[in-house]
């Protein structure tokens, strides 16, 4: 029968909307309002997977996040997610979810004969036995290790989901909406502050869903709906349930996960799936409320055991029984609840309490009920593989070590509760320490670091009247710190059962007869034997003790064995609690899926890309592009079935027979501007700039501070107090922060502004020996002679109605001349060009032509200049002034920059002339050398020279200047490519620099 | 994400901003002789404290302003942001 174990009209789910999904291949019906968890339950599905290490059956064991076993994979609109937690995600009609750690199926699991041999398995197994010899990791320890240790199977399919990312502010966060929540969000929100409260199941209450009280007269949840709707009305308070709060950062920025479009049977498509928050605010009440701990006793991870507070949360919440044959066991009085719940809907449990007789007003109404209690008892061991069938059970000796005499008693399931743990985790991320409350036996946050205040259940206050009062005056603190307001709220009256004190009773000794794992942190299967052993073998440390068990180091951070881990230790070691200390807590809280973190920054929205104003028109003309930057700029034009070196040399030898045009507008623009203009330049670069004339432009090079090379490029003097300076496209910003800094911080006193003109400019190169000629019909209207408009001359002119600005710079060595217009004319130039070039031959050439022309002619740019060279390493040596000081020039001095021997540029041709040599490869003098075979040098750029039609790189090799006519081998391990070469000159096309000038 | 005030915008999340550096390190002047071990000084030699600690940061996404940050390197926690020629 479908939902066999349904409770006739209790719950808050929707009966009306049944809903079909699949467990492990099979059909199965819930409702609306159902978890996974929930709706399995339901169908009396408990065995969900197969634990981690030993592969033993497990099932659900909480109802929310404390879940440590319920981790499914999870199909959903084809999207296939590994490791979701089945008490937290919501009932979607189509739903599909399979159990993972399992392998043939969950009921027959081949991996659970580690179990059998569960002794190779110790604390410590994999640092113990995946260690020697090194070879076997590939073949042997990894794979076993993947396959016997894989959670879910992460998809490999483009995940076509939408996530968003969201940045708020406000003057509070509240984080969760149980009574402390509630009350502390209601009494801020009153004062007119700006409120966020998150809440990370679908409904609001938290506790007052389940919890046996009234207040003022409603019952909790009645109570918790009004004030809701309350909140809902004002304007100043955004509600969100299905988020999770789950980072504290520094300076009060908390992050959130909203879980927007997955519990929707259809959404547009413009939903996002989950959504992040960055919440940046002024104040935080932590009301995460508590976790219920376990107590740990033998086969205490056998489907059907679980906490007494889940066993409540499905009856209550989702109208479900975990079992027809309960048995609880208890230290305390809050298990009595679950136990008159069971009644309540005709069943009878069996309670075990490890404490002495109590007459507190909750047991004795479970008393009142005819409910059976067995006082100084404990389960000794559950029984059943798939399922419990029944328990051990034994009454307590004195001291509560041993057993007076043991029985065994038939049962479905077994909800357990060793009291409670206060949520501590955001806390602890906020920066705040802990202490230990001994009335708990736990720990609780303790002075604020930032502007926290943690209230309720999570600051160890268990009880509804004191933890609604918190919250009230929580709230009003806050709103008298945020709008200086006074807010008089009158604290309800309030209707709940008094608890009697709990037992330090958290794990239940094993006689000695009997053999019984005893699990104290469920996801990771680090049993009471594990610690044992870490403690044996010297580790001390918590700190240490958890990394070697890998106790609480799971996704579900140890929520349900932390503190019984420490209270084994404390035990073990004969200390108390809060001298073993604890463990630090990191985010997340809860897993986040990597979609969300990723956001909308994916694909083309990864970073923003740049064009320049001409990029259609290499579009139109067969552009394949390259990525500089955040540039896309044409690497060839292809024509026909053209390779890209084909194309590389056709471009190349176009310029250097004809005329090219290439788009610079990539190029780093910065306007430097003031009276005190070249004195600056003058310190920035490194060669001189008082005497530059207006109407002339002048390359340089500048340094960082320890005398490397940082960029180089061409400046302008346009007017007396006007610079046009260029930078190389990788550096520009670089650049820009180098000089505001130096202007701001060194040198206040010099009178000079610097702003970025880059994307004012459009710039066109015109490279070639008929350059001139098409210029000259470009701008007819002036002189453009070798005369008037000489190698690092600078003109304004009138391009056809368009005012432009005309350097004659060279990056090709050839005769050349760059022009600029204002962006939006950038097309307009270009196609000008393309027009009046076209009886000249003209053809546009991409980056690969460019380095080509900057290669053979031994011009540096990025490769060589990557942050590791000086300007002598580079053969920048005539650009180095003796005269004047500037920005590095100290560093130059010292003596490993002036060492005869040191590093040079080079050039190199393969003596074979005809292979290309990698780029990147390493320079050695014998290429069957013993490894590491010493490196002298690298190759850093290659290229095909057009001129001279073979191989040509530039390399930078230690004592380069004396190594000329050597040969030596580039080899390339990568490319595994060993490659006989000839050092020769850097300058391989025209030495004397002819061309430039003609 | 730290929340830094700029001297110039106000209150903005740290993305906007880059790091400088420790602001108590003064340039060497110009054209003065120094030594290697004044000069490996200013250019490597850097404290890594731990505490209160005056530091440059550049408003990079904003206004491109380079101030002064004392910041306690340990905690996080800011206590006065400056203009460069302003005395913390
Ligand atoms: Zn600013």
């Amino acid at each position: 029968m479908s939902q066999a174990y349904r409770i006739k009209d209790k719950g808050y789910i929707n009966r009306k909307k049944l809903i079909n999904f699949k467990f492990n291949g099979k059909n199965y019906t819930g409702f609306e309002g159902d978890t996974l968890a929930s709706a399995l339950l339901a169908n009396g599905i408990h065995l969900i997977g197969r634990s981690f290490k030993y592969h033993r059956p497990r099932g659900f064991f909480a109802a929310g996040v404390d879940e440590p076993n319920a981790k499914l994979q999870v199909l959903l609109n084809g999207h296939s997610e590994p490791n979701v937690n089945a008490t937290e995600i919501e009932l979607v009609e189509g739903i599909s979810a399979t159990s993972q750690n399992c392998w043939p199926s969950v009921k027959f699991d081949i991996g659970a004969i580690n179990n059998l041999l569960n002794k190779f398995f110790p604390a410590g197994f994999y640092y113990k036995t995946f260690m020697w010899p090194k070879s076997f990791w590939y073949r042997i320890y990894e794979p076993f290790i993947r396959k016997a240790a894989g959670l879910g199977v992460a998809s490999i399919e483009k995940d076509k989901e939408r996530y968003e990312h969201k940045f708020e502010y406000c003057d509070l966060l509240v984080t969760g909406s149980g009574p402390a929540g509630l009350s502390s969000a209601y009494a801020a929100a009153k004062s007119g502050a700006k409120v966020i409260l998150a809440e990370d199941k679908h409904r609001f209450g938290g506790s007052l869903l389940t919890d046996d009280v009234s207040i003022d007269n409603l019952s909790g949840k009645d109570w918790a709906d009004k004030i809701i709707s309350e909140l809902k009305e004002m304007p100043n308070v955004t509600i969100k349930n299905r988020s999770q709060v789950f980072g504290y950062y520094d300076h009060n920025m908390l992050v959130m996960f909203e879980r927007v479009g997955d519990h929707l049977e259809k959404k547009s498509k413009f939903t996002p799936r989950q959504r992040l928050w960055y919440i940046r605010c002024k104040e935080v009440i932590l009301s995460t409320g508590s976790i219920e701990r376990p107590i740990v006793f033998g086969n205490n991870d056998t489907p059907g055991v679980m906490l007494a507070s889940g066993a409540k949360e499905y009856m209550k919440v989702y109208g479900v029984l975990v079992g027809t044959k309960p048995l609880i066991f208890t230290n305390n009085d809050s298990a009595y609840e679950t136990a008159i719940e069971f009644k309540n809907n005709g069943v009878d449990p069996l309670v075990i309490d490890s404490r002495e007789e109590q007459n507190s007003e909750l047991v004795n109404e479970a008393k009142n009920k005819g409910i059976k209690i067995k006082f100084n008892h404990a389960v000794i061991k559950a029984n059943g593989y798939k399922k419990v069938n029944s328990a051990l059970i034994g009454e307590l000796n004195e001291n509560k070590s041993e057993y007076k005499n043991t029985n065994i008693v038939e049962c479905d399931c077994i909800c357990v509760s060793g009291f409670w743990t206060p949520s501590v985790h955001l806390a602890s991320q906020s920066g705040n320490k802990l202490k230990f409350k001994k009335e708990i036996d736990a720990f609780i946050p303790d002075k604020s670091k930032q502007n926290e205040v943690t209230v309720g259940a999570a600051n160890g206050d268990f009880t509804l009247g004191s933890t609604l009062n918190a919250g009230f005056k929580a709230g009003t603190a806050a709103s008298k710190k945020i709008n200086n307001k006074e807010i008089d709220i009158q604290v309800p009256n309030v209707n709940e059962k008094n608890h009697k004190a709990h037992d330090k009773f958290w794990c239940s000794p094993l006689p000695k007869n009997i053999k019984a794992k005893r699990f104290v942190d469920f996801q990771n299967d680090v049993s009471v034997t594990d610690i044992e052993i870490a403690l044996r073998e010297g580790y001390r440390s918590i700190e240490h003790v958890k990394r070697y068990t890998t106790l609480g180091m799971a996704t579900d951070q140890g929520r349900t064995s932390n503190l019984n881990g420490l209270q084994l230790v404390s035990n073990i070691e004969n200390k108390i609690v809060p001298e073993v200390g604890h463990t630090t807590f990191r985010p997340p809280f809860t897993p986040v899926t990597i979609g969300t973190i990723v956001g909308r920054e994916v694909g083309k929205h990864f970073m923003p890309t740049r064009l320049t104003p001409m990029h259609e028109w290499h579009e139109k003309n067969n552009a394949i592009f390259v990525d500089a930057g955040a540039w896309k700029r044409p690497r060839y034009y292809k024509i026909g079935n053209e390779t890209m070196l084909e194309a590389a040399k056709r471009e190349a030898k176009n310029v250097r027979e004809k005329v090219g045009i290439c788009d610079v507008t990539t190029l780093g623009k910065i306007d430097v501007k003031g009276p005190d203009a070249a004195e600056f330049l003058n310190r920035v670069y490194t060669n001189a700039w008082m005497k530059l004339p207006v109407g002339k432009a002048r390359y340089g090079v500048m340094l960082r501070e320890d005398g490397m090379v940082m960029d180089d490029g061409t400046t302008t003097r346009i007017s007396e107090n006007h610079y046009h300076m260029t930078t190389t496209t990788a550096q520009a910003a670089n650049v820009l922060s180098h000089l505001e800094y130096y202007l701001q911080i060194v040198w206040p006193d010099l009178n000079v502004n610097v702003v970025s003109t880059t994307e004012q400019w459009a710039g066109a190169a015109l490279a070639g020996p008929k350059s001139r000629e098409v210029l000259a019909k470009l701008f007819p209207n002036i002189d453009v002679s070798n005369e008037t408009l000489p190698f690092m001359g600078y003109k304004e002119a009138d391009l056809f109605g368009v005012p432009a600005k005309i350097f004659r710079i060279s990056f090709s060595g050839e005769l050349a001349y760059e022009i600029n217009v204002q962006s939006d004319h950038g097309m307009f130039m270009w196609e000008k060009m393309m027009e009046i070039g076209k009886e000249f031959g003209i053809q546009p050439y991409g980056t690969e032509a460019l380095s080509t022309l900057r290669i053979e002619m031994g011009h540096v740019a990025g490769p060589e200049l990557d942050g590791r060279t000086i300007p002598y390493d580079v053969s920048l040596d005539g650009m180095v002034s003796k005269k004047k000081d500037f920005i590095g020039k100290r560093s130059l001095t010292k003596s490993a920059f002036t060492q005869s021997d040191r590093q040079k540029i080079v050039g190199l041709i393969p003596t074979d002339r005809k292979t290309s040599i990698p780029e990147g490869s390493h320079l050695v003098e014998d290429k069957n050398a013993k490894l590491p075979n010493p490196k002298l040098g690298h190759v850093s750029s290659s290229c095909w020279s057009v001129e001279n039609n073979n191989p040509f790189s530039l390399a930078i090799l230690k004592n380069g200047k004396n190594m000329i006519g050597k040969k030596l081998f580039a080899v390339s391990p990568l490319k595994n490519k060993s490659i006989e070469v000839e050092v020769i000159s850097s300058h391989y096309v025209d030495h004397e620099g002819k061309r430039v000038r003609s | 994400m730290l929340y830094i005030k700029c001297p110039f915008c106000g209150m903005r999340s740290q993305n906007e901003f880059a790091y400088g550096g420790d602001a108590s390190v003064k340039r060497p002047e110009l054209n003065k002789e120094i030594s290697n071990n004044e000069w490996d000084d200013f250019v490597y030699n850097r404290k890594s404290l731990r505490g209160k600690h005056i530091e440059l940061w550049h408003h990079v996404s904003g206004c491109r302003q380079w101030f002064k940050v004392q910041r306690d390197t340990a905690t996080h926690e800011i206590f006065k942001t400056a203009k460069m020629d302003e005395q913390i």
